[in-house]
């Protein structure tokens, strides 16, 4: 499957440099101009010049947009043709495919010797079918400002995951913020991460920020918080909010938080 | 405290006394012995072009054998002057009025009596063969009475004609010479760590001096507690983020081994047994506690070891006997160090129930565990500790700065570990008895060393 996308791709990029190279080739191909001929005599008559003739099409004449068009035409008696709108002089002869975004009316200008003659081929674009709106935005971002706004940390002491004092009317009145932004967000689900201080062995802190999260887990469902939408991960002391090495900040990291789940 | 018979307080210095004894014999064995061998260690000279590299190979040669710990090197300033090259420059001292030895040439007394007052020599001498640098080494028994009796190895190596080849020799020799005495050089050994320096916690790896460090995993997220299998090919750690903390396996060339996680809240601090086979981690599967399993290496076939309502981790297996388990549980209140068999039997408390403990890792021989402890200082105040897991004996190896995640060097007698100076975490090597701190890593901050177990 690689191999063909990368495969794809070059042709792709060959095809396009391909372009690149013969479109300015095209501009620098115009029929230099008629050497000036020798001094007509007098008496000679004028030669009869034809005007040049033209046939060009367009097909099909209507397309969606994003498909494209093939443009077809033969000119006879001429020294120089332009197609107009986007694609510029051509051959006398000659293909060429388009994408047009809207319906474009093209404009064939073919001269020669006997004036300038045009010809034209219009083609229909239709618009395809608008892509469905946009989602309105997630509720996620006032999951998470109502989760930061109501619902608060509960602290712990040193190498303990008791739930402590403090910490029981801070879950109590967390329980009943979770309940109503639970309700509010019904597909959505809290995590409840566990966190320590630096002190700890990294290890050890791992198995302790789970203790932690359990802690205020199970406190908060028998609040009647629904288990299912609590979820536990610790971080053990590997994302202090804090790094100052004193007491108030370490008791800062020994902490249970609530984010939105991932 | 009114009531202390003179009996206790007699026996009180006592008790002191013996274990002050302990812990100088486990630092005599880690060490090598008080009595190591003395080795002369003379400059080797070399021939056309390869003198110009004689100064690399003196150098590494030097270091490895001081490395190598199980010899002393005699001071250079004292050797003789006229250094032998060859077995064939040695020449008996001829007998003179009364007896006195009369010196014909260097001989084995030159080497053996005072000032150098040496066991061993080590000597030959470099010369370029077909472009390659060839070393002729000899390790000759200066106390034996003659050169026939002398010659304990006798060897030619080879090298690329430039300073690595010198020092690529020099090791082999090292390695042949320590090899005589129980030891090993620690070259070719490597360090794998924790380093944050690109921004995220990712497993790093480095030569035994800290030279060539290679970042090894890119998860941009947290990575801590490499283990290594014994042979090195296989290496386990945790990840945390995004998620639960899971266990990850890499190959030494860093493919993904399978291992399927337990489905809980956290999965942590993996180790290998001995034969590569099995896995041994801290999980909160069942229930709220984590505590300790046994899965085979791909996790299937999982096994509960520990059932306690306590936080347990760092489940590391006896390298000698596959048998015995040390681990970290805080099931007495706070986190000590415990052994256990490996099918979670005869738990057995192995610290004395102060501080905190944390990070066990096994001596080579399975005698000893090194560990961090904070015996009687307030938490966060980690020490470097051996202890000989039969008598519960143990000593303290480092003082004063945090100094946590012992990981022994293959043969034993270094250990690597991370020390915290303010607020920068490095790691360092020392000699198993405490001594020769060496920095190794200044980039950053690194953690959690794990030193291969074996030698390439």
């Amino acid at each position: 499957m690689m191999s063909t996308a990368i495969h794809k791709k070059s042709i792709l990029a060959a095809i396009a440099l391909a372009g690149l190279m013969i479109a300015p080739g095209c501009k620098k191909k115009v029929p230099p101009p008629a050497t000036p001929s020798a001094p007509v005599k007098s008496d000679a008559p004028a030669p009869v010049q034809p005007r040049p003739s033209i046939s060009f099409t367009a097909e099909p004449s209507s397309i969606a947009r994003g498909e494209s068009v093939t443009l077809r035409w033969n000119v006879q008696n001429a020294t120089s043709v332009s197609i107009e709108p986007g694609i510029g002089s051509v051959a006398a002869s000659g293909s060429r495919q388009a994408f047009p975004n809207s319906s474009t009316n093209y404009v064939l200008t073919a001269t020669g010797p006997g004036g300038t003659a045009t010809a034209s081929a219009s083609v229909t674009v239709s618009a395809p079918p608008a892509p469905a709106p946009t989602p309105t935005k997630p509720p996620s971002a006032t999951f998470s400002e109502r989760l930061s706004r109501e619902v608060n940390d509960a602290f712990f002491d040193y190498d303990k995951s008791e739930v402590r004092e403090d910490a029981r009317a801070v879950l109590q009145r967390n329980a009943d913020a979770l309940k109503a932004i639970l309700q509010a967000f019904p597909s959505e689900v809290v995590q409840v991460e566990g966190h320590c201080d630096e002190r700890g062995s990294a290890e050890y802190n791992l198995g302790l920020g789970d203790r932690r999260a359990t802690s205020a887990k199970e406190f908060l469902v028998q609040l009647g918080v629904p288990a299912d939408r609590l979820k536990i991960v610790t971080y053990g002391k590997e994302r202090p909010q804090c790094s100052d090495q004193n007491e108030a900040c370490w008791q800062k990291n020994r902490r249970a938080h609530f984010a939105p789940g991932q | 405290m009114i009531n202390l018979s003179p009996r206790i307080l007699w026996s009180v210095p006592l008790l002191f006394t013996g274990f002050w004894l302990a812990a100088q014999d486990i630092k005599l064995t880690l060490s090598g012995g008080a009595n190591k061998p003395v080795i002369a260690l003379p400059d080797f000279r070399g021939t056309g072009e390869a003198q110009a590299l004689m100064n690399a190979f003196n150098a590494k040669l030097y270091t490895e054998i001081e490395n190598g710990v199980v010899l002393s090197i005699a001071p250079k300033g004292m050797y003789p002057l006229t250094v032998p090259q060859t077995p064939a420059d040695f020449k008996p001292p001829r007998v003179g009025p009364g007896n006195r030895p009369i010196s014909q040439g260097p001989w084995l007394t030159d080497w053996s009596g005072s000032p150098v007052n040496s066991n061993y020599l080590a000597f030959g001498y470099a010369a370029v063969q077909n472009g390659r640098l060839a070393l002729f080494g000899f390790l000759y028994d200066v106390t034996q009475k003659d050169v026939a009796n002398a010659q304990v190895l006798s060897k030619t190596y080879f090298g690329t004609l430039d300073e690595a080849g010198a020092r690529d020799v020099a090791v082999q020799f090292a390695k042949d010479i320590l090899a005589k005495f129980g030891g090993t050089t620690l070259a070719g050994s490597r360090i794998f760590f924790v380093s944050d320096r690109s921004g995220a916690k990712e497993i790093w790896s480095m030569d035994y001096d800290g030279g060539n460090q290679k970042q090894v995993t890119f998860y941009k997220s947290v990575c801590i507690s490499p283990a290594l299998s014994l042979d090195s090919s296989k290496m386990a750690f945790t990840k945390l983020m995004p998620g639960t903390p899971s266990i990850q396996i890499l190959t030494d060339t860093g493919r993904r081994l399978p291992f399927v996680n337990p489905q809980a809240s956290m999965n942590a601090t993996p180790e290998f047994t001995p034969d590569g086979n099995r896995v041994l981690f801290s999980s909160t599967l069942n229930g709220s506690f984590a505590n300790l399993y046994i899965a085979n290496a791909d996790g299937s076939n999982l096994r509960r070891l520990t059932n306690t309502r306590a936080v347990e981790v760092e489940p590391k297996v006896n390298p000698k006997t596959g048998n015995d388990v040390v681990f970290i549980s805080g099931r007495g209140g706070k986190a000590q160090l415990y052994k256990m068999s490996i099918d979670g039997t005869e738990v057995e408390r192995l610290t004395d129930g102060r501080g905190e403990a944390a990070n066990p890792a096994w001596h080579p021989s399975g005698q000893f565990v090194a560990f961090a402890w904070t015996a009687g200082l307030e938490p966060g105040n980690w020490s470097i500790f051996v202890m000989d897991v039969t008598t519960k004996n143990y000593v303290q190896l480092t003082t004063g700065a945090r100094s946590e995640n012992p990981s022994w060097a293959p043969g034993g007698r270094h250990l690597v570990f991370s020390r915290t100076l303010g607020r920068t975490t490095q790691l360092y090597s020392m000699l198993a008895d405490g001594t020769g701190v060496k920095q190794l890593t200044f980039s950053g901050n690194n953690e959690k060393p794990a030193w291969t177990k074996g030698l390439p």
